[in-house]
């Protein structure tokens, strides 16, 4: 007879205040095959781990049954003091009386009644559990790092300098991403090229690491420790190898009509063309769609004037498939397109403008040399309003109903670096809260209230209606009750973020889970926040959800870590609840094998013995190393050849009748 | 295609225009619009009030004509549709207020917002079709620059009207393209013209209609276009002379050659 013990936790008063412990304990005691039963008030703690290891090795317990938390809270915890005390560690189930009991219920009657259920059913599995061992896969020791932004080239730096081979795939044709684009950085106001710049070149100066820009991830495949990704380095028709960044080509260029991107589209680029002066890796790139040789066949200037000899019309994309251990996603953000909110005359006013366009404007290396101007006429603006929370905290279809977290703070910069540069200027901010937590950060925004004289003004502005040449901002002072009409000449919006478009595209390839916003979820939003719940992705960045600079390289470090830790182990336990066929039921129909979402089914001959004979039947196999666990292919078998260890059909159908009884 | 149609009161004096041209347009759109034998007037302004029942009472009878007639209740007149859509509103959401009106009139069924109110322009749109309408089309007002003006009661309350978006509304544009001319867009196109305040103090509305017609002059408009009895009147009083104002009706039936 198999000997089961049970242990039922207070979880502090989580549990116990809606579910009687003292009842649920008898209730267990009066189950067949249980020789124990107990409750404590934290059976995740030091002594409640003790106990249960003493109850396993006094009463020789073949299984346990743990009424507590969720199994993905401490299923683990509990596995591992199970296998120090000589049980296997899955003769261990976890009834999670938490979660799906005493959180949910308010009355105790029923949740008591219902925690009986609920260790009942666990008591039935657990008599059916068989002890299982999990096998061992190797890890690749390179990381995979896709975006090339700040958050990106921080972990790559990190995970390199451990001394790990690291690719970054970037979709530009230089890494760099938004931050190369900003002038100054809160709450220091120190330069972002500055800053950044040196990081690039460490970069590309590293041994270990290999920039794949103008690329893109096509496809992934594999597990943790196991990946194969397939990168597309997209034809830039110029020899990377050869080209010396000498810039030749693009003043010779006759097609110069491209909206420049690095510019926010505020000025033109050719279309042979370096993003920027810093570049990496500083490479000319041709724009296909705006290349006069690749669309009519007549030009090829750039080719005559290149010395070099770097010009290749005929460049095709090439297909790289590389393996890796562990993948990063740094894939990062844009602004929300503004064209619905025609209010505030975005797509009608030339001088209403986006935050990063004004970023632009006011860069020395910018469209204008970091000469502020309004873009209509020209002229210098005098009185500038700046609007918050466009398009961020709303409740219309076209809001996104989160805080962007930067705009405060960078307009708080914006606000005091004009009023710094350019005292006549009278500069109003609308706002609806000013959010600026963070260290020196409150500070920031009181010295641009205080010691700068910005208007701050608490309200929305409704309407930008362009008048004589000016902007009339029709717009409400909450607190003093008043509706403003301020003249103004520039109108700068900070328009909210959203994940990068190519994420939800990553996401799907990486089974990474997202949220309805498409940023990344993390495992667990306290305690796993660079993690992805798909084991060996890991989060870095924006891509995860709205943040400023500093949070992105704290995070590009932890990410970091978490990878470092991964690869520098040789092997990997597998999941021991892996799929598993009776090759005497199998009849071969592959069904298996095409649900299987891992590529984890082949099939084989075989030879079995039959009476007179030998017969050669066609039976699926499992790559345990690859299984994952899922179940699918358990679901889809119509003989009920496939089996998933550690949650059979027997198993299974012994909780259903548990629970039915 | 049959409709139940409740015209209202201004669309039988001042506002004729509105509803003779809709009225014609119709019938070479091959819908019919049955105008509702007693219909009252609809109290031209939703009253916020909530302990009256009496200033929505006519409204309730439209729609109870609409319910029993098996069809949409069409309207026309922008302050009607207004009143007449949210009265529908409170009839199927506020239990209180339908109890009472239930009460007193003491229906043959209890009337609990069943009806679908549309206004004429959703009706070209969602019934009909703008691409229908193109092809019908056999004068094309090609190169006119129209400016649309929305006003307020068509878009707000946006979660009651659920006509357009109510800061970037389209439809008055996609009709204006529909008729073959250009739309010219401008940002107070759907800012309040002063409405009622011209009653009380006429100054209110001629600042207001001010800056509409020069902000639409400004984008290069030739005519405004509007659904609006009341927006019409303010437009053309403090502006007319800068600016021909028309109901959208009448640019349509020309269009349709039925003017």
């Amino acid at each position: 007879m198999k000997k089961i013990g049970v242990f039922v936790c207070w979880c502090g008063s989580n549990i116990a205040a809606t579910v009687d412990v003292k009842a649920v304990v008898e209730a267990c005691k009066k189950e067949p095959n249980v020789v124990f039963a107990e409750d404590y008030q934290y059976i995740c703690s030091e002594i409640g781990q003790n106990k249960m290891a003493d109850a396993i090795r006094d009463y020789k317990l073949d299984g346990v049954v743990i009424c507590s938390c969720s199994p993905r809270m401490h299923e683990a915890t509990f596995r591992k003091t199970a296998e120090k005390a000589g049980l296997n560690p899955y003769m261990i189930e976890v009834a999670n009386i938490r979660e799906q009991c005493s959180w949910i219920h308010k009355d105790i009657e029923e949740g008591t009644e219902k925690a009986i259920v609920l260790a009942r059913t666990a008591i039935a599995k657990v008599l059916l559990n068989a002890p299982l061992q999990a096998g061992e896969s190797k890890v690749t020791k390179r990381a995979l790092v896709i975006g090339g932004g700040i958050a990106g080239i921080q972990s790559a730096l990190d995970i390199a300098d451990a001394g790990f081979e690291v690719d970054i795939v970037e979709k530009k044709p230089s890494i760099g991403g938004k931050m190369s684009q900003l002038d100054k950085t809160f709450p220091t106001l120190d330069c972002s090229a500055c800053i950044l710049t040196p990081k690039m070149v460490d970069v590309s100066a590293h041994e270990k690491i290999n920039i794949f820009a103008y690329s893109e991830v096509e496809a992934v495949s594999g597990f943790v420790g196991n990946f194969t990704a397939k990168i597309r380095q997209k034809a830039r028709y110029v020899d990377t190898a050869k080209c010396t960044g000498c810039r030749a080509c693009m003043e010779k260029c006759p097609s110069k009509k491209s909206l420049n991107e690095f510019n926010a589209g505020l000025d033109t680029r050719p279309a042979i063309y370096i993003p920027f002066a810093q570049a990496v890796p500083n490479k000319a790139t041709i724009d296909p769609n705006a290349c006069i040789k690749l669309k009519t066949g007549k030009c090829g200037i750039c080719s005559k004037v290149c010395t070099a000899g770097a010009i290749d019309y005929e460049q095709k994309d090439q297909i790289i498939e590389r393996e890796y251990g562990a993948i990063v996603v740094a894939t990062g953000y844009n602004i929300i397109n503004l064209d619905k909110f025609n209010e505030l005359g975005y797509s009608d006013c030339k001088d209403v403008i986006t935050s990063l366009e004004f970023e632009r404007l006011t860069n020395a290396a910018g469209p204008t040399k970091g000469h502020l101007i309004c873009p209509s006429d020209g002229r210098e603006p005098k009185k500038i309003v700046f609007v918050q929370c466009v398009g961020s905290r709303g409740l219309r279809p076209c809001d996104k109903q989160y805080c962007s977290k930067i705009c405060c703070m960078y307009t708080a910069k914006h606000a005091m670096l004009l009023r710094e540069k350019h005292p006549e200027t009278e500069v109003y901010v609308f706002y609806i809260d000013v959010r600026t937590p963070g260290k020196n950060y409150d500070e920031f925004y009181r010295r641009a209230v205080e010691q700068y004289g910005v208007h701050y003004i608490k309200g929305q502005v409704g309407k930008v209606i362009e008048k004589d040449g000016h902007l009339e901002v029709q717009a409400s002072d909450l607190l003093a009750d008043e509706q403003l009409h301020i003249d103004a000449d520039l109108v700068v919006l900070a328009a909210a973020i959203e994940a990068d478009d190519t994420a939800r595209k990553i996401g799907t390839m990486l089974t990474a889970s997202m949220d309805t916003n498409d940023f990344f979820t993390e495992a667990h939003a306290k305690l796993k926040p660079v993690e992805s719940p798909t084991a060996g992705i890991f989060l870095s960045g924006m891509c995860q959800g709205p943040k400023d600079i500093p949070d992105t390289v704290a995070q590009a470090g932890a990410a970091a870590v978490k990878v470092i830790g991964l690869l520098s182990k040789d092997t990997l336990k597998c999941n021991a609840c892996v799929a598993s066929p009776n090759e005497n039921m199998c009849n071969g129909c592959s069904l298996c094998a095409t649900v299987c979402p891992y590529g984890a089914i082949t099939y084989v001959d075989k030879e079995f013995r039959i009476p007179g004979g030998v017969q050669v039947r066609r039976v699926s196999q499992v790559n345990e190393a690859i299984c994952q666990g899922c179940g699918a292919c358990t679901v889809a078998c119509m003989s009920g050849a496939m089996d998933l260890k550690g949650f059979t059909n027997k198993e299974i159908m012994a909780e259903v009748e548990s629970i039915c009884k | 295609m049959n409709f139940t149609y409740y015209p209202g009161c201004t669309l039988k004096a001042k506002g004729k225009d509105l509803d003779i041209y809709a009225r014609k347009c119709a019938e070479v759109l091959g819908v019919t619009m049955d105008e509702i034998k007693d219909w009252q007037c609809c109290g031209g302004c939703y009253t916020t009030s909530q302990d009256e029942i009496a200033t929505k009472l006519a409204s309730v009878r439209a729609l109870v004509e609409a319910k029993n007639n098996n069809t949409e209740l069409l309207t026309l007149c922008s302050a009607c549709h207004n009143v007449i859509k949210r009265v529908n509103n409170d009839m199927a959401t506020n239990d209180y207020f339908n109890f009472r009106v239930n009460n007193y009139l003491k229906l043959d069924q209890p009337y609990n917002g069943e009806a679908t109110v549309i206004h004429y322009l959703e009706m070209l749109r969602d019934k009909v079709g703008f691409d229908k309408i193109k092809e019908k089309v056999v004068n094309p007002l090609t190169g006119k620059k129209i400016g649309a003006y929305y006003g307020c009661l068509l878009l707000r309350p946006s979660s009651v009207m659920a006509f357009d978006n109510p800061e970037n509304p389209t439809i008055l544009e996609d009709f204006i393209k529909a008729i073959g001319a250009t739309p010219v867009i401008y940002q107070m196109r759907n800012e309040c013209c002063g409405a009622y305040c011209t009653l009380e103090d006429k100054a209110i509305p001629k600042k207001r209609s001010d800056k509409i017609i020069e902000n639409a002059l400004s984008k290069g408009a030739e005519c405004l276009i509007t659904a609006c009895p009341l927006c019409l009147y303010n437009l053309k009083v403090n502006g007319g002379d800068k600016i021909p104002v028309y109901y959208f009706t009448e640019l349509l039936a020309e269009a349709l050659g039925v003017k």
